[in-house]
């Protein structure tokens, strides 16, 4: 077998005739753009018999044709995705192998857009997004790398070799190079070629998905539980607990957050405990609110309670006290079978936690103050309902539009903050596949082989980009109510 | 007017002093003292060694006396080391101990000494912050009117085509974090790969000698994840005025859509991004971290980084105090700007 070329057999016709695609489109813009300029922006024409009639004309070709282009395009780019399941095994070039590799992530995203569009109307909010292109778009990209992860993470698929295994002569080779026999993985390639230690790049970028994926949107939920557990009262009650508060995230927001990391996620730091304290209050949070949560819905009917709260809190304090604890850290009083996990990147997740938590306590205290003077508050004031009955079951629902729109761009926010981290090297082994750390390692390298650093560069861009447009979509149709 | 900026400073200097104090106190816990006594000394250094080195250096001293000597409210330390030696805080080079000021703290004008440059903390601070302003004047003048642009642009025909290719763009430019778009731009305009190579991948040069060729890439690096945020700030804000009653009567009366923009809309719409432009500076002082990191070139990034991973505490407190002084200042500005901006705001 030869090295692959990057398109293989499929480039000969696909190629040329996308560029062809392609450049159409960009003239059919410009000419458009241009005689645009010159007249009136009308988009309908009324008739003298009264109808109504579309854009005639040049304009109105035009914008016909671009709608075709733009179809083409899709097209065309999907065939990319589509023909080489069917061609043999290295005449589609590396993208022909790469779309193979990721078959089960496209027929997970098929099966996800089917089943969500045929039921839109029932599914709420989540069903809305499929009427707006942007959020659609940003759905792609987000469940496309959800799946990745799973598919990796779970079932060990897509990946073509170990991503810590390294294989001689393959240092910094060029994508879609040979393996030696005897150290192939799944397929005889290095898709995406080797990195500075000769690991398949590949493989790495897919594995490092898990990181994220696994840690991104698990931190910000825990920053969520802080933050609207500390911002509801502090907007409530107001007051002298306010302005404490207040200061205090206000304080953590003056510091730069790259200096934060560095004095927080160092070694030494973490032998003296101080990332396990945190921790310990930090992940208390969850616990209180859901409490508070349920005790406030059957406070009123105590034995129901009873049966809900204690075992819900049973089976958290447990996990609580298995996520705090871990063996060799100052905090280590659990017996080994009680421990049911340890976090291994413990110090990595509470320092993003708690860079993230003033900024959520001040979209919610903010939320709060505007929501405390409406009417249903004071009506529920005067049925005598409990503070934190009015804070959880009243002013939180009727927040939850932009908390959500926030919580999308929040994990796109603590996936570039991880990605910092690994950039600089803290908190995460420099074997860890995750892609800040990945692409810290190609940068060094950067003006002699730029391979080992785009691929992670574009998979970080790709996720923060689909979750930034998710919260778009996601805004533009909560407003719409 | 006067009392709030007087309670805004108040809580400004409050907030600078906690902050340094928990810095203070970070970089003083005994496993990063004992890194610190290890990096000076030798790293075989045994455990009495380093408990000599760090009392004969006034480092044992309780954490609120050497938090007061570096602030400059408690006199600086004489001690007489188990070698014989008198050292004293404020005879820093050979200075003879009777000659040295009884005070030596941050309130006496000294930043004290950095132990990885072994140089003054004060005008290390001071070479690094001239560059990095170089570097942060080119990116604002390359950011602000960009962004406003943009925004402008879009936020003059909302749902327009224009409207729409232009947010995304700027979504685009905010999903993009500095390490990405900067490791991007090297790749693609640095090297010969794609056969555009028309800028330099490093800025070292620029510290001396900055050019177009060996400037451009960082200063867009950075600007580039500022401005979509700033663009759509500017263009929620457009749009928002482009609703107002007094644009539809100016539609009504006739006169023409650049005129609306330009004399009824844009001095409106420039309030919030006002604000918005001030409150990105603690975010652009994350980029210059990552981006001069990534370019190489010595700035007050690159310092943060050296000094905080060398535990070089007098020098990373320097740097804190900067970071928070700009940070509280920009704060202040943009708080003091928009009443000035808004005449319908009043703060008593």
């Amino acid at each position: 077998m030869d090295p692959l070329t990057w398109t293989g057999g499929l480039g000969a016709f696909l190629n040329p005739a996308l560029a062809i695609t392609a450049a159409l489109c960009g003239i059919v813009l410009v000419v458009q753009t241009g005689l645009r300029m010159g007249s009136a922006a009308v988009t309908l024409q009324s008739n003298p018999d009264g109808t109504l009639q579309g854009r005639g004309g040049v304009l109105g070709a035009l914008d016909t044709a671009l709608i075709y282009l733009v179809w083409a395009l899709v097209a065309l780019l999907l065939a990319y995705i589509v023909v080489p399941l069917v061609m043999p095994y290295g005449s589609a070039g590396i993208l022909g192998e790469i779309t193979r590799r990721l078959l089960p992530v496209w027929i997970a995203l098929v099966a996800t857009f089917a089943l969500s569009i045929r039921f839109k109307r029932r599914l709420g909010l989540y069903g809305k997004l499929f009427d707006s292109t942007v959020g659609m778009i940003g759905f792609v990209l987000v469940m496309f790398w959800v799946y990745v992860a799973a598919f990796v993470g779970v079932f060990d698929m897509i990946v073509t070799h170990d991503y810590l295994s390294q294989v001689s002569g393959l240092k910094n080779a060029l994508p879609g190079v040979m393996v030696p026999d005897g150290t192939q993985g799944v397929i005889p390639h290095y898709l995406l070629g080797g990195d500075n230690l000769a690991r398949d790049i590949f493989s790495r970028v897919m594995a490092g998905s898990v990181f994220v994926i696994a840690i991104a949107p698990l931190a910000t939920i825990f920053a969520f539980m802080v933050g609207i557990t500390l911002g509801l009262p502090a907007g409530y009650y107001g007051g002298k607990f306010d302005t404490a508060l207040s200061f205090a995230a206000n304080l953590i927001l003056a510091f730069p957050v790259i200096l934060l990391f560095y004095l927080l996620v160092t070694p030494e730091i973490v032998q003296t405990g101080i990332p396990s304290y945190m921790a310990a209050f930090l992940f208390a949070f969850p616990l209180i609110f859901i409490g508070v949560l349920i005790n406030t819905r059957y406070y009123t009917q105590p034995a129901k309670r009873n049966a809900i709260i204690l075992p819900v809190l049973g089976i958290l304090g447990w996990l609580y006290l298995s996520a705090i604890n871990a063996s060799g850290t100052v905090i280590d009083f659990l017996p080994a079978w009680a421990d049911l996990f340890d976090i291994s990147v413990l110090v990595v997740f509470v320092s993003v936690v708690f860079v993230n938590a003033p900024t959520v306590f001040r979209i919610v205290r903010g939320l709060t103050l505007d929501l405390r003077t409406r009417d249903y508050v004071a009506a529920a004031q005067t049925r005598g309902e409990g503070a934190w009955y009015i804070m959880l079951w009243e002013i939180l629902p009727n927040a939850r539009g932009p908390l959500i729109v926030d919580f999308c761009l929040r994990i796109g926010y603590t996936t570039i903050l991880l990605g910092t981290l690994g950039f600089f090297g803290l908190g995460l082994s420099s074997e860890s596949p995750d892609w800040g750390t990945t692409i810290n390692e190609g940068r060094k390298l950067l003006l002699i082989y730029i391979h080992p650093a785009l691929p992670p560069a574009m998979a970080l861009l790709s996720l923060v980009l689909g979750l930034n447009l998710l919260a778009d979509g996601l805004r533009e149709e909560s407003l719409k109510d | 007017m006067v009392s709030f900026i007087l309670r805004r400073l108040g809580i400004m200097v409050l907030t600078a002093l906690c902050l340094t104090f928990i810095v203070f106190w970070l970089t003083n816990l005994f496993p990063n003292l004992e890194k610190l006594a290890k990096t000076q000394g030798n790293f075989r250094m045994s455990d009495e060694a380093v408990l000599t080195y760090l009392g004969n250096n006034g480092y044992l001293q309780p954490l609120p006396v050497k938090y007061g000597q570096w602030l400059g409210v408690l006199p600086g330390y004489v001690i007489a080391g188990t070698d014989g030696e008198m050292r004293a805080r404020c005879a820093a080079g050979g200075q003879d101990i009777a000659d040295a000021a009884r005070f030596c703290g941050i309130l006496q004008g000294n930043w004290g000494y950095s132990t990885v440059f072994r140089d003054d903390a004060g005008s290390i601070i001071a070479t690094r912050l001239g560059l990095t302003g170089k570097l942060m004047f080119w990116v604002m003048l390359l950011m602000v009117p960009g962004a406003l642009i943009i925004g402008v642009m879009a936020g003059m025909n909302e749902g327009s085509r224009t409207d729409r290719s232009l947010s995304t763009v700027s979504i685009l430019s905010t999903a993009t974090p500095e390490y990405v778009s900067g490791v991007v731009f090297i790749a693609v305009f640095g090297t010969a790969t794609f056969g555009m190579q028309w800028f330099k991948g490093t800025a070292t040069a620029a510290m001396d000698d900055a050019n177009f060729e060996n400037f451009f890439l960082p200063v867009l690096t950075i600007a580039l994840y500022g401005m979509g945020y700033i663009a759509r700030m500017t263009r929620a804000s457009m749009t928002e005025v482009m609703t107002a009653q007094y644009i539809r009567t100016a539609r009504l009366k006739g006169v023409a859509f650049s005129q609306i923009v330009l004399r009824h809309a844009l001095r409106n719409a420039l309030i919030a991004p006002f604000t918005v432009i001030m409150l990105q500076f603690p975010f652009l002082l994350n980029g210059v971290v990552i981006v001069e990191t990534l370019f190489n070139y010595k700035g007050f990034g690159w310092t943060l980084v050296q000094a905080a991973s060398n535990n070089d505490i007098e020098l990373l407190l320097g740097v804190s105090i900067v970071s928070v002084f700009v940070v509280l200042t920009t704060q202040l500005i943009s708080d003091i700007g928009y009443v000035f901006l808004n005449p319908r705001i009043r703060i008593a």
